[in-house]
């Protein structure tokens, strides 16, 4: 194949917190303008994950080639929380995987850019998501292939808090243990709610750790939207390599936005358009 | 097993013995084929494949969704997953994760469900797959194929290998008679006919093809001529096979181990329709789930018989 040597250093990277800072306020901008032009879409479901996709991308953590996609030593990110598709797309756009103009095609009839992630469609989409609950097992099966062709690269899979819920989760989570695999990281965007009530309602997420570490993950916990923070923890989990790990990231649905902040039921709403111009300003 | 008997067949292996011999052979052929089983290995027979490459077998316990996603994994990195359960398990319990992540993405994922339709026996309804043909055919680009025989079985396992693209085989528990010799070939979606006749069609598939050529042979003691096509693969259907067949023979009987809606009946019916409406009868398990029993017993119960394609047979050739 002849991108098997294609440069790890082909992805815009940089250390620089404040360019990152910078980075992560427009990539907000982005997710708020293009759904509020499809006038459907979960932006706050994006927002909670912004610094976390932001480092991984673009602080030089993950390893990808824009120009090429399918390069086998690439590694793997999956959002397994597919309908934060909007932050995704953002992200892919700032990276190169195609030009920024699309992003304006969101959710609309042609566009490679539907309302969950289309692998076959667009470039650098690992999984086709949105069905909750699956990316971890797609993920594991990314992170034993690797195994068996002899590549070193990492398979980062983000889930919702709300989306551990399902079961097949914790199936993943069982076999990734006893397949010990060290190029797996599960990364978990706890943002206290799900579609219709606080996760708390539901389930525990303060046990969340407990129920990692007795499944045999190391677990690590961050605040989601320190950059800082979130760059330590991805290299830390990048370099164990004894067996998988997750990240349970503490955050704030609808970060960035008081609007969004302040009420949950914004879930798989977009902005309507009057209040498009007000809320800009607020990001900045 | 009282199938096949009347026109002489030799009883064979389980389609799900062909199968495991078959994929342990390609697996020595070809490094990308890899497995991830469920903890029935023994059953679905890949544990064959799993001794002689460990490094290429994983069981992910009893865990189909995770199976599934596993699965999904692995055929985006080139590699060529065989997806392995009992079909009930498989088709039903990870059916949402064959859809994500095989189907829609169209990912070289190779399902195998074994212990199909009722002839398992005693185990009961619980693990007896009657629907998993109408769900198979219910994912957009999934090719489905239903062996009759050891040797269609291994057939269908290389074919199902060679083929760019998602699968889902059924193959069954019980040892079946051998309606084939070892050089047949299975083209994916060209039936096989296996007997002429210009009276009536029989189309059949899995263990019902021996019990339609049973059928065939007491039909023609009747003066009826019935053709026979072995329908191995129910999607991409062979339409030509069976807009001749109504053409020629103005009347069809789809036999199948297999729940009647949405199976190879269902499937055979549409064509029909559309490119040459005619007589049809429907030999199949009649909206019901079946009970524990022997599985000859069980075929018998729910008129999965070869009288029950005669009865078919004449009545669409008296005009009834």
């Amino acid at each position: 194949m002849g991108d098997q040597h294609a440069s790890a250093q082909a992805q815009p990277a940089t250390a620089n917190l404040d360019e990152l800072r910078d980075l992560a306020r427009r990539l907000r901008r982005e997710v708020l303008i293009m759904t509020t032009e499809a006038g459907s879409g979960h932006p706050s479901s994006s927002f909670s994950a912004v610094e976390i996709l932001t480092q991984l991308y673009f602080g030089g953590i993950l390893r990808y080639n824009p120009q090429q996609p399918h390069w086998p030593d690439r590694d793997r990110f999956i959002l397994s929380k597919g309908h934060a598709a909007p932050i995704l797309y953002a992200v892919l756009a700032e990276a190169g995987y195609f030009p920024k103009d699309e992003l304006k095609t969101l959710r609309k009839l042609g566009s490679p850019l539907e309302g969950h992630p289309n692998m076959r469609r667009l470039p650098g989409v690992e999984a086709s998501t949105g069905s909750l609950g699956q990316g971890l097992s797609i993920g594991l099966g990314h992170a034993l292939a690797a195994r068996l062709d002899g590549r070193d690269y990492q398979v980062y899979v983000m889930l919702g808090d709300g989306e551990i819920e399902e079961g097949q989760v914790w199936e993943a989570a069982m076999a990734a243990a006893n397949q010990k695999v060290g190029n797996l990281i599960a990364i978990v965007d706890n943002n206290r709610y799900q579609q219709t009530s606080a996760v708390s309602k539901v389930t525990d997420p303060a046990l969340y750790d407990d129920k990692w570490a007795a499944f045999g993950w190391k677990v690590l916990e961050i605040d989601g939207h320190d950059l800082e923070q979130v760059r330590d923890a991805l290299i830390a989990a990048r370099d164990e390599k004894s067996g998988p790990v997750v990240i349970i990231a503490h955050t704030i649905k609808g970060k960035g936005l008081k609007i969004f902040e302040e009420d949950y039921t914004w879930h798989g709403r977009a902005l309507p358009k009057d209040k498009l111009a007000e809320a800009l300003e607020e990001l900045g | 097993m009282n199938l096949g008997t009347e026109v002489g067949l030799k009883m064979g292996k389980a389609t799900r013995d062909a199968f495991g011999e078959a994929l342990r052979d390609i697996g020595r052929e070809n490094p990308a084929v890899v497995v991830v089983d469920g903890d029935v290995s023994n059953s679905t027979r890949t544990e064959w494949f799993g001794k002689e490459f460990p490094d290429r077998f994983f069981d992910v316990g009893i865990a189909e969704s995770n199976l599934v996603g596993v699965a999904s994994g692995l055929a985006a990195n080139g590699k060529i997953p065989v997806a392995a359960s009992f079909a009930a398990f498989l088709l039903c319990n990870a059916y949402d994760q064959i859809r994500m992540g095989v189907a829609y993405p169209h990912l070289n994922v190779k399902l195998v469900g074994s212990h199909a339709g009722i002839s398992i026996g005693e185990d009961g309804p619980s693990q007896m797959a009657i629907e998993d043909v109408a769900l198979a055919c219910a994912l957009p680009g999934v090719v489905v194929l239903v062996p009759a025989d050891e040797h269609a079985a291994r057939a269908a396992t290389r074919a199902m290998i060679a083929y760019d693209g998602p699968t889902y085989l059924r193959v069954g528990r019980p040892n079946v008679p051998v309606v084939y010799d070892e050089n047949v070939q299975i083209e994916i979606g060209k039936a096989i006919t296996v007997r002429e006749g210009g009276d009536v069609t029989i189309i059949a598939n899995g263990l019902m093809v021996a019990a339609a050529l049973d059928a065939a042979a007491r039909l023609a003691g009747q003066g009826i001529e019935a053709r026979v096509l072995d329908m191995h693969t129910v999607k991409p259907l062979d339409e030509a096979a069976v807009a001749a067949a109504a053409r020629e023979t103005g009347g069809i009987v789809v036999a199948e181990e297999h729940l009647h809606h949405g199976g190879l009946g269902s499937v055979v019916a549409m064509a029909v329709a559309r490119l040459h409406p005619c007589r049809m009868g429907f030999v199949d398990l009649d909206d019901t789930y079946a009970q524990s029993g022997t599985g000859e017993e069980l075929l018998r119960e729910y008129g999965l018989t070869a009288d029950r394609i005669v009865e078919e047979a004449t009545r669409i050739v008296r005009g009834g």
